[in-house]
């Protein structure tokens, strides 16, 4: 089974270079990546993962609004059936802010310096862990 | 099929049916990764289908498709129709992967309620489709699309897998794509029923128009339609009203003239013909285990000491006698 990933940046941040970085990375891992661009609302995000039936949604903010963005692309992703949907950030997000991400749940954090590798080790696990591969 | 699967499966197409966009994705999905899935789903909605009219767009990498389909889609819209658009983007051949990039120019159609999108990869397949179009296609139909754009992969000489599948065929140039004779490779403008200049506001736009009519000229209509040579500029929308309308007049002279059934009907017996081929294997392969025989015998024949040819027709030939004589393996 082949894993879908959306790479997604919501709000107004228009650094795109790690998202594309992650997106190549991911394809090179055999993953098929929708890559929606930038400027993305938080409806438009869940929108386009449960119309694409996604298994994971990565999001990349270096804005700081991660924790106001995050929380509202969870909560429409619900709204949308799509509450079944892996969600992953990275970015510019501080250690103090991951804990209470995570509780709202995003699976993981990924925070700059951390390996591609890790970030696609770390979705083949869980999507072994479903039963999906 | 077990039956925890099969309900699955209705319950799906219930949702489809009614237009559920998570039930029409979550179907599609479940298609793309599974070929025999592929079958059972045709056959439980095949008498909810046949109604949309499917359009293939097609044309290099860079040409404005993506643009295009997103603007063709909502004029569509403006007009009260419902849209489904399969986009179609290469697969690595090395990891299998795929970046699906064409969404992101059609960002503002992500919320609307009567558009209905999937991007998917070729998954090894060249023609320029994927395996699973075809089936996409079909539940796009049953969810009771109007229209279906299907976007394609950049056609390059071999691509034309487009042609068989869609009802109108637009083939996307561009000016400043390098010199004549790519374009006169043959069968790229052939499959166009339109042929589109995108990106008319940049420099050569009207040479590569007068060079598709001077080709036009040369060439043998092979039917009564003449394909229009159409400019725009998908990014502004310029353009795009007169395409619907071409796509339109298309349609109705095919409806008019007969071509739209006689297509249908070729592409039918095409897939069924496929479909016959597949399933008499995969029950002969089940009982006769012919694959794992060939396993063994590779080496032999890449070292020429059994020709593959011969083992062939032996295989083919014992198969049908041990079926006459009511034998197994």
């Amino acid at each position: 089974m082949t894993i879908r990933v959306l790479v997604a940046k919501p709000g107004l941040d228009g650094h795109d270079r790690g998202a594309k970085v992650i997106a190549s990375a991911m394809r090179d891992a055999g993953f098929e990546v929708i890559y929606t661009g930038l400027r993305q609302t938080p409806e438009q995000i869940a929108a386009a993962a449960t119309a694409e039936d996604v298994d994971v949604v990565a999001m990349s903010l270096l804005s700081g609004a991660h924790n106001s963005l995050f929380p509202r692309v969870l909560e429409c992703l619900k709204k949308m059936d799509g509450g079944d949907i892996l969600v992953i950030g990275g970015g510019v997000i501080p250690e103090s802010d991951i804990p209470n991400l995570k509780k709202q749940g995003i699976a993981e954090i990924f925070t700059p310096g951390t390996p591609t590798s890790a970030v696609i080790e770390f979705i083949k696990k869980v999507m072994a862990e479903r039963g999906k591969i | 099929m077990n039956t925890t699967l099969s309900a699955r499966i209705d319950e799906l197409i219930d949702g489809v049916l009614v237009g559920n966009r998570r039930a029409v994705s979550r179907l599609i999905t479940l298609v793309e990764n599974d070929s025999e899935m592929r079958e059972e789903v045709a056959r439980r909605i095949f008498y909810k289908t046949g109604n949309a009219y499917i359009i293939g767009i097609t044309g290099l990498p860079g040409s404005g498709k993506s643009t295009l389909t997103g603007k063709l889609a909502k004029q569509m819209l403006a007009k009260g129709l419902r849209v489904g658009i399969v986009a179609v983007d290469p697969s690595s051949p090395f990891s299998g992967g795929a970046i699906l990039g064409d969404r992101i120019r059609m960002n503002d159609l992500a919320l609307e309620k009567d558009v209905y999108i999937r991007s998917m990869g070729t998954r090894g397949r060249l023609g320029g489709l994927s395996d699973a179009v075809e089936i996409t296609v079909a539940i796009f139909d049953a969810c009771r699309c109007d229209c279906i754009i299907i976007e394609t992969v950049g056609v390059g000489q071999s691509e034309v897998d487009i042609a068989e599948t869609a009802d109108t065929t637009l083939v996307i140039s561009v000016p400043g794509l390098g010199d004549d004779i790519q374009m006169i490779k043959a069968g790229i403008l052939e499959i166009g029923d339109i042929l589109v200049v995108n990106k008319a506001d940049r420099d050569g736009a009207v040479q590569v128009v007068t060079m598709l009519e001077t080709m036009q000229m040369l060439d043998e209509i092979h039917t009564d339609w003449k394909p229009p040579i159409l400019m725009t500029t998908a990014e502004t929308g310029d353009g795009v009203p007169e395409l619907l309308e071409a796509i339109f007049q298309h349609r109705i002279w095919r409806e008019e003239s007969g071509a739209k059934v006689s297509l249908r009907m070729q592409r039918l017996r095409k897939e069924l013909i496929g479909l016959l081929c597949r399933s008499f294997y995969r029950q002969l392969q089940e009982r006769f285990h012919f694959e794992q025989e060939l396993d063994g015998l590779l080496n032999e024949m890449l070292s020429r000491r059994q020709n593959p040819y011969d083992w062939v027709r032996d295989t083919v030939n014992s198969c049908i006698q041990k079926i006459k004589k009511g034998e197994e393996k």
